[in-house]
C-alpha cells in the first residue's frame, strides 16, 4: 500500500512538472524590422505579457525589412515561416494571414478600433476575416530643412503650394547654400503616387480593376522625369539602382544636403534621435497637384499566419498587443501616426518627443483627413505592390536615359498585366 | 583470406587521435570486409568501382540534380505558388516569353527586355573583364616570377583580395567611389568637379570590371605563376646563351608553354564573368537604369523581389544561364584534357 502512494505521488509530481514544461513549451515567434525604435519598444511590452503569461514564449525575430519584402513571402509560400509578421505588403501576404476571429477574446473591439485598415490586410474576396492591426499608419508627405531656407533667405510655399512651387523653391535654396539635392523622395510606389494621385491620378477604372496610365498619372511622372532633368532631383537616388529596388535618402536628409524630403511618418522618431541640433527640420502638409492634395497611407501591419500550430497562444498575443494601453504606449514611444480610431480620436501623447517630432507628427495626423479615396483604394489593393514595383523600375530606367516616358509607360501596362495574370494562373 | 589476416597493430610511437581511432576502424574493417567479398564475387572485381561511387552519387544526386531537374519542372509551369501542385503546367510558354524578341541585338525590341539587357550587360561586361583580366594576370605573374626584391611579399599583396567576401569587396570600393566617397575628395581637394562614377552608365560598367579584377586577379596569378614556375629553365638558359631577345623569349618559349595555363584561365574566368552577381548587386545595384544589371541579378528580382514572384519565368531563365555555362565547362574540361595530354 505504501509503494502504491509513493508511486501515486511520483507520477503526479512527474504529470505537474510534465504539464509545466509542456506548457512553458509554446513559444511564438514573431518576424520584426525596424525603422526607428520601435523594435526595442515591442521588446519591452513583450516582456511584460510573458511575465503576465507564464505559458508563452515569444521570441522576437529582428530582421532587416529587405528579409521581410523578399524572404518572407517565399517562407511563406513554402508553408513555413513565423506565427506573426510585421509586414509592409499587406496584400501580398493576406493569403497566407490566419483569420484570428474564432480566437479573440472580443472581436468586436478589433472591429471598432481597426475597421477601416482591416480590408488592407484580408485574402481577397474575403470581407469578414481579422488577420492582425497596424502597428503605425503611415502617410507619405516631405520634411524640410528649415536651416536651410533661412541661410538661403528664402520663404518657404505656404499651405496649398503645389509640387512646382515646391521644386523651384527647393532648387532655389539648394542653388543659394551649395546644397547637393534641391528635393529628394524615396525611391518607392507609395512616394510617386502620392504625387500621381494629388495630379489626378485615378488608378482604377469603374470596375475596380488597375488602369494606371492616365492623365493625372502621366502629369505625375512627367513632373518627376523633368525634376531629373532640370536638376530639382538628382539621380543618385532613383537614378542609380534598377529594378523594384528601394532607395531613401535618410543620410542625405540627416547630412543636411537635402532641402526637401518626399518620404513620411516613419521617418520621425529616427530624425529626431539623428539630426538632433544640427539643423531645424519640420513636416509640411502633402503639396497640390492639378487634382487634390493627398498623400499616400501606408503602414506596417502585425499579422498572424495560418501555418502557425499555436493559433490561441498567438491571439493571446495578439489581444495583448492590440490592446489600447498596450497599443498606446507602443505608438507613444514610438511616435507613431495611430492606426487604431479610438487612440486617435482620444489623441496621443508624444511623452518623449522633443517639439520638432511633436510638431511633425501633428502635420501627419492631420493629413490622414486629407487623403484620398484613390490613395486608400490603391493601399487596400491586393496586388498594389505590382503596380508600385513596374512603376518605379520603369520611371526609374527613363529617369537614366534609358528610353522615353511612353516607351516607360508602355513596359509599365505590359509589366502590370503580366504579373497579375501570373497570379491569376 | 584477407579477412584472416592481422590487423598489424599500431606503431607504438603513435599516440593520440590516431590510436584512439585504430581500434574502432579495425573492428568496422573487419565488419564490412566479408560483404565486400560476397559483393566481390557477386558483380565482379571491375565493377566494385560502382558500388563505391554510390554514395556520393546519392549526395549528388539529391542536392545538385534533383534541384536542377526541380528548376527544369518549374520553368515549364506558371502561377505564383511554391508547390508543384499550385503550379500548371504552361508548356514552353516562359522560353517563348524570354525569347519574344524583334531583334535579339537590340534588348528594348523584347517583351521580356531586362533579361536581354543582362544577356548584353553580362556579355559585354565578360568579355571585358576577361580580356583585361587574363592580360593584367599574365604581366603580373611574369613579374613575380621574376627574382625581384621582396617577391613574397608582393605575392601575398596581389593574393590577398581573393580570400575578401565579394560583398566586402563591394562595400570598401562603393565607400570610395561615391559621392562623398574617397576619390570624389581627393578630386575635389585638388580642385577638380566630383564625378558621379557610380551613376553614369559608362563609368559604373568601367568600374564594375576595375573592381572585379582587383578582387580576382589574384587567383589566375597564382595558376599562372604556378605554369610559369613549371617551365624548365634550362629552356631560358639556352635562349640566353644564344643571346635571344626577351620578347622573343616571351613569344616563342613562355606563351606556348604556358598556354594549357591560360586557357584553363580564360574559361573559369569565362564562368565567373557569367555568373556574376553579388559584387555588381552591392556596387550600383544593377543601375543606373539597367547599365549594370546582370543576368542572375534579373533571375533573382524575377524570383523573389517582385510581388508577384515568378518562379517560373526566373526558372526558364535559369535555365537558359545553366546551358551557356554547360558549354563553358566543356570547354573547360576540353581544356584540361589538352593540358592533360601536353
Amino acid at each position: 500500500m505504501q509503494s502504491k502512494h509513493w508511486i501515486s505521488a511520483l507520477a503526479l509530481t512527474a504529470g505537474l512538472v510534465m504539464g509545466g514544461i509542456a506548457q512553458a513549451q509554446t513559444t511564438v515567434r514573431i518576424a520584426w524590422y525596424s525603422d526607428g525604435n520601435e523594435g526595442e519598444v515591442i521588446t519591452d511590452l513583450l516582456k511584460r505579457f510573458e511575465s503576465q503569461n507564464k505559458d508563452i514564449k515569444v521570441v522576437l525575430d529582428q530582421v532587416p525589412y529587405k528579409a521581410i519584402t523578399e524572404n518572407l513571402p517565399v517562407q511563406l509560400a513554402s508553408g513555413q515561416g513565423p506565427d506573426i509578421a510585421r509586414v509592409v505588403d499587406l496584400g501580398g501576404i493576406a493569403r497566407y494571414a490566419l483569420d484570428l476571429r474564432p480566437h479573440l477574446k472580443d472581436a468586436a473591439y478589433w472591429e471598432k478600433n481597426f475597421g477601416p485598415f482591416l480590408p488592407w490586410m484580408r485574402p481577397e474576396g474575403d470581407t469578414k476575416a481579422i488577420t492582425g492591426f497596424m502597428t503605425q499608419l503611415t502617410v507619405t508627405g516631405p520634411f524640410v530643412n528649415k536651416t536651410l531656407f533661412e541661410q538661403a533667405g528664402i520663404a518657404m510655399p505656404g499651405a496649398k503650394a503645389t509640387w512646382e512651387d515646391w521644386g523651384k523653391a527647393a532648387k532655389d535654396v539648394a542653388a543659394k547654400v551649395q546644397a547637393p539635392f534641391p528635393l529628394a523622395m524615396d525611391r518607392s510606389g507609395h512616394r510617386f503616387f502620392s504625387v500621381a494621385i494629388s495630379e489626378g491620378a485615378k488608378v482604377f477604372d469603374a470596375k475596380g480593376e488597375p488602369a494606371v496610365i492616365d492623365d493625372g498619372f502621366k502629369r505625375g511622372a512627367k513632373l518627376v522625369y523633368d525634376w531629373h532633368q532640370s536638376g530639382v532631383m538628382k539621380k543618385e537616388l532613383w537614378g542609380s539602382v534598377s529594378g523594384t529596388a528601394y532607395r531613401g535618402a535618410n543620410d542625405e536628409f540627416k547630412n543636411a544636403q537635402v532641402v526637401m524630403y518626399q518620404s513620411g511618418s516613419w521617418q520621425i522618431a529616427q530624425f529626431d534621435k539623428t539630426v538632433g541640433d544640427a539643423f531645424d527640420w519640420i513636416a509640411v502638409p502633402s503639396p497640390c497637384g492639378a487634382g487634390n492634395c493627398s498623400g499616400m497611407p501606408g503602414g506596417a501591419g502585425l499579422v498572424a499566419i495560418k501555418t502557425t500550430k499555436s493559433p490561441e497562444a498567438v491571439a493571446k498575443v495578439m489581444d495583448y498587443l492590440a490592446s489600447e494601453p498596450v497599443l498606446s504606449e507602443f505608438y507613444a514611444r514610438s511616435l507613431f501616426v495611430p492606426g487604431h480610431l479610438g487612440i486617435a480620436a482620444k489623441g496621443l501623447d508624444y511623452q518623449g518627443a522633443s517639439a520638432p517630432a511633436k510638431a511633425a507628427l501633428k502635420v501627419f495626423s492631420d493629413q490622414v483627413a486629407q487623403l484620398s479615396a484613390v490613395a486608400y483604394q490603391l493601399q487596400g489593393y491586393t496586388s498594389n505592390r505590382v503596380i508600385f514595383n513596374a512603376v518605379i523600375s520603369r520611371l526609374g530606367q527613363a529617369i537614366s536615359g534609358e528610353g522615353s516616358l511612353d516607351e516607360a509607360y508602355k513596359r509599365m501596362e505590359s509589366d502590370i498585366a503580366q504579373q497579375i495574370a501570373e497570379r491569376k494562373k | 583470406m584477407a579477412s584472416d589476416a592481422p590487423i598489424p597493430a599500431a606503431p607504438s610511437e603513435r599516440v593520440g587521435a590516431a590510436s584512439f581511432f585504430a581500434a574502432p576502424l579495425a573492428v568496422l574493417m573487419r565488419l564490412i570486409d566479408w560483404p565486400m567479398q560476397v559483393l566481390q564475387r557477386l558483380i565482379g572485381e571491375r565493377r566494385m568501382a560502382y558500388v563505391f561511387l554510390l554514395p556520393n552519387l546519392i549526395f549528388f544526386s539529391l542536392f545538385v540534380f534533383l534541384p536542377l531537374i526541380i528548376n527544369f519542372i518549374f520553368s515549364v509551369t506558371g502561377g505564383a505558388g511554391l508547390f508543384p501542385s499550385e503550379r500548371p503546367y504552361v508548356g514552353a510558354q516562359q522560353y517563348a516569353y524570354l525569347f519574344d524578341c524583334g531583334s535579339f541585338l537590340d534588348p528594348s525590341s523584347c517583351r521580356e527586355d531586362h533579361f536581354w539587357r543582362g544577356v548584353s550587360n553580362t556579355a559585354r561586361f565578360t568579355v571585358f573583364q576577361v580580356t583585361a583580366m587574363v592580360l593584367f594576370s599574365l604581366l603580373t605573374a611574369v613579374v613575380l616570377n621574376m627574382k625581384i626584391r621582396a617577391r613574397g611579399f608582393f605575392r601575398a599583396v596581389y593574393f590577398f583580395p581573393v580570400l575578401l567576401s565579394p560583398v566586402v569587396v563591394a562595400l570598401t570600393w562603393k565607400w570610395i567611389l561615391q559621392r562623398d566617397g574617397l576619390l570624389n575628395a581627393a578630386i575635389t581637394s585638388l580642385g577638380g568637379e566630383r564625378i558621379l562614377f557610380l551613376v553614369d552608365p559608362s563609368w559604373a560598367m568601367f568600374w564594375i570590371v576595375f573592381v572585379s579584377i582587383w578582387a580576382h586577379m589574384g587567383f589566375y596569378t597564382l595558376i599562372l605563376l604556378a605554369g610559369l614556375q613549371a617551365i624548365p629553365a634550362d629552356l631560358y638558359e639556352a635562349a640566353e646563351m644564344d643571346a635571344t631577345p626577351r620578347w622573343r623569349v616571351f613569344w616563342r618559349i613562355t606563351l606556348p608553354l604556358l598556354w594549357p595555363n591560360m586557357i584553363v584561365v580564360i574559361v573559369l574566368a569565362l564562368i565567373r564573368g557569367v555568373q556574376t552577381f553579388d559584387e555588381v548587386f552591392v556596387l550600383t545595384g544593377g543601375g543606373p537604369g539597367t547599365a549594370t544589371l546582370m543576368v542572375v541579378h534579373y533571375i533573382y528580382e524575377t524570383a523573389f523581389a517582385n510581388q508577384v514572384q515568378n518562379f517560373g519565368l526566373a526558372a526558364a531563365a535559369s535555365v537558359v544561364l545553366g546551358v551557356v555555362l554547360f558549354a563553358l565547362t566543356l570547354a573547360q574540361l576540353a581544356a584540361s584534357r589538352r593540358k592533360g595530354a601536353a
